[in-house]
């Protein structure tokens, strides 16, 4: 069968925050750039975010670059690359301005410069107590940023493929990126996205979880189609749950609320924050709470007639407050809830939020693998930015604001990474004969199937699976079963069938071939998860518990290293942690407390 | 409506840019959608591609719907 080809000089799969940002450098340096996205650009999950993004700006208050290095590296429990992480907070001030001037409308403060607002986990002076560094434009910090870009984007001439779903990942013989395949959602037909540069930015993958703050659109495409082939999968034990998900739906409560004065209290509505860190309390970093959280509850002062989630209480806040600063919250208790948090506290729970691990990339954005001793061999032809991507400046646990951060940066450095290597390149390399064989024979083999497997059933029997057995506390045993069942789910998702075997909008096939990618990081996460045998950020094993030789169960001696998954035969290897920043001194190791 | 249309209508409505209209229209188009007029149905398509933010304000009742061609949607998929 013959397949359409499109050549142009890039591709970039995904039209979010870490998308954009990419496409600007490309388009604004001439060159031929196509962004593919499942949904309208500015419908990607970058919408939701509320919180902001950090910068230390110093508006408010005294702060430095250095303090919010020195917070990121404690985030991550001392699992980010120091060099990645001094790259991104040096950048930030210049990532923000810059928004600013693509027509950003931040917050603002009395005198007009950019309001900044307190967020967990960020100090000043190396961890002293919390300093003001998140900008925002009210609670649709995320939604302005994507305008902003997205607008930008047409005056650059950036050209938009809107409801195409790409599908794999092209390599030729020698291992290089010439593009990928994709599918056009209202006609289904398959088409050759044949280029010199391949950025992926198609966001996380949280929905391999039950309780999830993430839109339904979060399927890790980019990580299952790299998996696929053959890129390994970094530090995928690793995801932040969020402390506050509304009991029961997963919808998100900023961090915002804990930042203007909101208390967590449990069943005898005691602010336990006090007890589990005496500094930041409320705002500690989210793990921290998230623990917290759940130990409260799992010792019976949980709240409800099963007990089983905690109050976030803003009702001594001044209602005016409330709607000024916290526009929004007021409707998800009541829609999702029904509370009025004017008058009651909100039921909360830790919920899935966040994927620190992925594609594994240098700072610069190009994506690297272990080759013949060297991690970090690059991929000719292949970058990676935002949440799909592994820089590593998250680590073992992110800070909020810092992703949206993380999307600016790294999204503007793939980009100016590719139009470097591009200006340097030579003509398009040829495809392979074989170039869209992969993604035929997997649409071909669920229009063919007969007796497989139901999707949404699969889709649910991996979320169970993963919620129960690799959730925000981890357990040996609970592991090594969850990685005896996760195997089992992926051989169904191996096999899935699907009634509707129409070619325009086809939305079965697309939620199976979404599927496809999802069972990939599932896999990649229960696996690396049961293998890494000590505590660090977000990874919290029972049987790796805080001890005078490991403090918080964290075992440096042996485990400070990141997880390199190979989906090609579900093998493991490690990779050291860059412990040497740009410029300054290395953070050194010490207990992450707060 | 034709099968087409419903799916595109079906996918613009189970891959919001926010949880919370994911959730909602998700559970309308299960369990509200078939009872529409055809006339209503196109509404619905109108109301499923605006923005994010602006829909789920007048689903959350966060701002009232006045316009008097949406705000009986509105209502339905808020009862929904
Ligand atoms: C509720 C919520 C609130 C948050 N708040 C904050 C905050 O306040 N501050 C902060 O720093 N971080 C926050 N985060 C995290 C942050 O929003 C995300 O990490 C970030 O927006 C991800 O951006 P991205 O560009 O990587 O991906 P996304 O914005 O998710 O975009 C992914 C893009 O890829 C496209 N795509 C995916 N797969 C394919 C495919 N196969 N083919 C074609 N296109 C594809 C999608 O259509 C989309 O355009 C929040 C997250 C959530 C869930």
């Amino acid at each position: 069968m013959s397949i359409p080809v499109l050549k142009f000089d890039a591709v970039i799969v995904g039209a979010g925050g870490a998308g954009l940002r990419s496409a600007i450098q490309l388009s604004e340096a001439g060159l031929k750039t196509a962004v593919l996205s499942k949904v309208f650009p500015t419908r990607s999950h970058t919408v939701a975010a509320q919180g902001g993004v950090a910068a230390s700006l110093g508006n408010s208050e005294e702060d430095h670059w250095h303090w919010h290095m020195y917070d990121t590296v404690k985030g991550s429990d001392w699992l980010g690359d120091q060099d990645a992480i001094e790259f991104m907070v040096r950048k930030a001030n210049e990532c923000v301005v810059e928004l600013e001037h693509y027509g950003m409308p931040f917050d603002r403060t009395d005198n007009g410069k950019i309001y900044q607002r307190p967020f967990g986990g960020h100090m000043s002076n190396f961890g002293e107590k919390p300093v003001r560094r998140s900008c925002a434009a009210a609670d649709r910090t995320g939604h302005a940023m994507l305008h902003a870009m997205y607008q930008r984007n047409v005056k650059a001439n950036t050209q938009f493929f809107v409801e195409w779903m790409a599908l794999d990942l092209i390599r030729d013989s020698e291992g290089h990126v010439v593009g990928v395949t994709a599918m056009e959602m209202e006609t289904g037909q398959v088409v050759i996205f044949h280029t010199r540069a391949t950025i992926f930015a198609t966001g996380g993958a949280g929905r391999i979880f039950y309780s999830s703050t993430n839109a339904f659109i979060n399927t890790g495409d980019g990580l299952g189609m790299a998996a696929r082939a053959g890129i390994p999968l970094e530090d995928m034990e690793f995801w932040q749950f969020h402390p506050t998900g509304v009991a029961g739906a997963g919808v998100l409560i900023t961090e915002g609320v804990r930042g203007e004065g909101g208390i967590l209290r449990n069943s005898s509505k005691e602010r336990f924050m006090e007890r589990y860190a005496p500094n930041a309390k409320d705002l500690a970093s989210r793990d921290v709470v998230s623990r917290a959280m759940t130990t409260e509850i799992n010792e019976g002062r949980g709240c409800g007639v099963n007990k089983d989630y905690v109050l976030l209480d803003i009702t001594h806040l001044d209602p005016n407050t409330i709607m000024k600063r916290l526009p929004g919250i007021r409707e998800i208790g009541l829609q999702f809830a029904g509370v009025d948090c004017i008058k009651e506290p909100l039921p909360v729970v830790p919920t899935c939020h966040y994927q620190m691990g992925g594609i594994p990339t240098h700072y610069s954005g190009r994506v690297v693998v272990p080759q013949n001793g060297d991690y970090n061999t690059i991929v000719p032809g292949f970058y990676a930015a935002g949440e799909c991507a592994c820089a590593s400046v998250h680590g073992a646990n992110r800070l909020g604001t810092n992703s949206l951060l993380d999307l600016l940066v790294f999204g503007k450095s793939a980009g100016d990474s590719a139009v470097e290597d591009l200006k340097a390149g030579k003509a398009h390399r040829e495809l392979p004969a074989d170039a869209a064989e992969k993604s035929l024979s997997r649409i071909a083999a669920l229009d063919n199937r007969k007796g497989g497997a139901n999707v949404h059933e699969t889709r649910l029997a991996m979320q169970r699976t993963m919620q129960n057995h690799a959730g925000v506390f981890r357990f040996g045993d609970m592991l090594k079963s969850g990685v005896d069942k996760i195997l089992e789910v992926e051989k169904a998702a191996r096999q899935l069938e699907i009634k509707d075997k129409s070619m325009a909008w086809n939305t079965a096939r697309t939620e199976a071939l979404e599927m496809e990618n999802l069972i990939e990081v599932a896999k990649a996460t229960m696996l690396s998860a049961e293998a890494r045998k000590e505590s660090r950020g977000a990874h919290v094993r029972d049987d790796a518990p805080d001890t005078p030789e490991f403090p918080n169960g964290r075992n440096d001696k042996e485990w400070l290293k990141h997880t390199l998954f190979n989906p090609v035969d579900n093998s493991i290897t490690y990779k050291p942690v860059n412990m040497q920043p740009l410029t300054v001194e290395p953070i050194a190791l010490k207990t992450r407390s707060y | 409506m034709e099968r087409k249309d419903y799916e595109r209508l079906r996918w613009r409505c189970i891959r919001r840019a926010l949880l919370e209209l994911d959730i909602t229209l998700t559970r309308f188009l299960e369990r509200g959608f078939e009872q529409l007029s055809e006339e209503e149905k196109q509404v619905f398509v109108e109301l499923a591609d605006m923005e994010d933010h602006e829909l789920w304000y007048w689903l959350s009742g966060k701002t009232e719907c006045d316009d008097p061609r949406y705000a009986p949607i509105v209502a339905a998929i808020r009862k929904s």
